[in-house]
């Protein structure tokens, strides 16, 4: 992404999402927010590719930063997308924000071979703590109040993969996120994770 | 209508003048999709701001259905700026202090430009019905004459709503090599069997006219007026949403209390018995059936090879349509989208929420000069591709 000319660092975890696309990908960013993964994809990794947002200030953003932005509902306009026209799909916690995520994957499975897909874990220890005080959860992966929040679903990383196996979408990889979204490796992710980003294939 | 009447942010282009060009000749005629010759061919076009020492900043305006050459600024001595004020000027979404745009009348037109109510050189009268069937891609072609003339190889963008839009969408489809971006607001690919209807509707109204005469009405002293009135009339009421009708007018009367008969008693009624007739002193019904009937026909993408030339030249394209749009709704729009996406081309598309309907395309709404501003604004090299 371009400042004033400048290269400014791309948020943590969408330079881990970045790392996984391969160069030269056509890629399709669902909830692009303001197009930063497909701008420095696009001038660092030879790819090309379409941002979608329905914010408009998002969109704006995008457009502005010169990435292919189309503004749609991604709970029902999907469709506008050939099937296999992509080679990498992401969609960056945003899955718990649609209406029906099971029809979003499927549109995803649909439209590329490859889903790269980002969560915050509700599972984290710091919700389960918030929970047992007597309150719904809060962090930095999940900053919103019960009334004023855009997600619709939660899920546990546990509860996230079966969902995936049941959608018939192979786990490739596993990026498991501290809450500042540095990764974290080892054991007890649905316990010490903030977030994961999951590389999925059609199983 | 408050963005009618609200001052664009910028400045106006100041006093402009219409300058014409014969662009086409008996020696290098023009020759037409449908295979006729059409010689001379003049065109009425205007120029605002400077082409840049490089000639990488030209923006070519095409104009909808009655438009004409005068986009932006006022002709000596005119209270009412050109059709497309808002959009031209300096700092305005087309800055005429970093952009060369230029707006021509298109061919078959009326206001300038060679089109049925010219003189046939072989008749010393008017071509009337024998002026030739005109296509999308024989507006281009005039259109890259000009930019020739200009000294214009390459466009910074293709800019048009409406049928305007229809020229830029063949445009860049055809060249895309001729542009870096192209704009396409308020457009259809392909019209819809009930858009097909209203133009119909509206020729026959010229066409019954007894002061049709065939299309002879300039040599025989008629004019089919009532019957491009109704035209105008019946093209008003799909320009604007039902709800611009409810907010302009409502069921107000027109003349302070509804006196019940057959004359004007609604202000609608009397809106559009004026947009009617002052339609007749600027427009020409000849070429009004001309210029419907090739929005008919355009179908680009009914040629399976229609995105050959853009997958080898991609252009970024940025397709705009308004929620209230009911002549040329959203589903048009995102039928181009479509074509254009699944050809990896990539494409930029918004929906603008607005009341007025088609005619949004011509007013400042701020989300549609914002999304505007930004597609421009992003560095886009016009040298290489």
């Amino acid at each position: 992404m371009t400042d004033g000319g400048r290269m400014t660092e791309l948020r943590a975890d969408l330079a881990l999402v970045a790392d996984l696309i391969p160069a030269g990908s056509r890629v399709l960013d669902l909830g692009c927010g303001s197009g930063d993964l497909l701008a420095h994809l696009m001038t660092t990794k030879h790819c090309r590719g379409t941002g979608v947002e329905i914010d408009p200030g998002g969109v704006l953003a995008a457009i502005r930063q010169g990435v292919p932005t189309i503004e749609l509902n991604l709970d029902t306009q999907l469709g506008q997308f050939r099937d296999s026209s992509y080679d990498v799909v992401v969609l960056s916690r945003t899955l718990q924000a649609v209406h029906r995520p099971g029809v979003v994957l499927n549109e995803m499975t649909r439209i590329a071979p490859r889903l790269v897909v980002s969560m915050p874990n509700f599972g984290f220890w710091r919700h389960r703590l918030r929970l047992v005080g007597g309150h719904m959860p809060r962090s930095k992966d999940l900053p919103f109040d019960w009334h004023d929040t855009p997600n619709l679903h939660h899920a546990t990383l546990i509860d996230l993969e079966a969902f995936f196996a049941s959608q018939r979408l192979q786990v490739e990889r596993r990026i498991v996120l501290d809450e500042e979204g540095r990764p974290r490796p080892g054991r007890g992710a649905n316990l010490l994770a903030g977030s994961a980003i999951y590389v999925l294939g059609r199983a | 209508m408050p963005h009618h009447q609200g001052i664009a942010p910028g400045d106006s282009v100041g006093v402009v003048t219409t300058r014409r060009v014969t662009l086409f000749d008996a020696s290098s005629p023009l020759r037409l999709t449908s295979g006729a010759v059409l010689a001379p061919v003049e065109v009425a076009y205007e120029t605002y701001g400077d082409l840049s020492p490089t000639r990488d900043n030209a923006v070519f305006v095409c104009h909808a259905l009655t438009g004409d050459a005068h986009a932006a600024g006022f002709h000596e001595g005119a209270t009412r700026p050109g059709w497309w004020d808002s959009m031209i000027g300096p700092g305005r979404p087309l800055d005429t202090t970093r952009m060369f745009v230029v707006c021509a009348n298109l061919l078959g037109g009326c206001q300038g430009t060679t089109g049925p109510g010219s003189v046939n050189p072989a008749t010393g009268a008017a071509y009337g019905l024998d002026f030739p069937l005109l296509d999308m891609a024989d507006f281009v072609t005039v259109h890259r004459a000009l930019l020739a003339h200009l000294g214009v190889e390459r466009l910074l963008a293709a800019f048009g709503g409406s049928l305007g839009g229809m020229q830029v969408l063949e445009w860049a489809l055809t060249y895309p090599d001729d542009m870096a971006t192209a704009v396409v607001i308020a457009a259809s690919s392909r019209l819809s069997a009930q858009n097909i209807a209203f133009s119909a509707v509206a020729r026959e109204a010229i066409t019954r006219d007894r002061g049709f005469r065939g299309g002879q009405y300039a040599a025989e002293g008629t004019s089919p007026d009532i019957g491009l009135s109704i035209a105008r009339m019946m093209a008003h009421i799909t320009y604007l949403s039902e709800e611009a009708f409810n907010e302009k007018f409502g069921r107000k009367s027109q003349h302070g209390q509804i006196a019940r008969g057959f004359g004007i008693d609604f202000a609608v009624e009397s809106y559009l018995n004026h947009q009617g007739e002052t339609f007749l002193s600027r427009f020409d019904p000849l070429s009004y059936l001309y210029l419907t009937r090739v929005m008919d026909y355009f179908d680009p993408f009914a040629d399976v090879d229609a995105l050959d030339a853009v997958r080898r030249h991609p252009v970024n394209y940025l397709v705009m349509s308004f929620d209230t749009d009911w002549r040329f709704s959203t589903e048009h729009s995102r039928r181009v989208v479509r074509a254009l996406e699944s050809s990896e081309t990539p494409v930029t598309f918004r929906e603008i929420e607005s009341p007025w309907g088609h005619d949004s395309f011509l007013l400042e709404i701020p989300a549609y000069h914002d999304t505007i501003r930004a597609f421009l604004e992003c560095p886009r090299g016009v040298v290489d591709a």
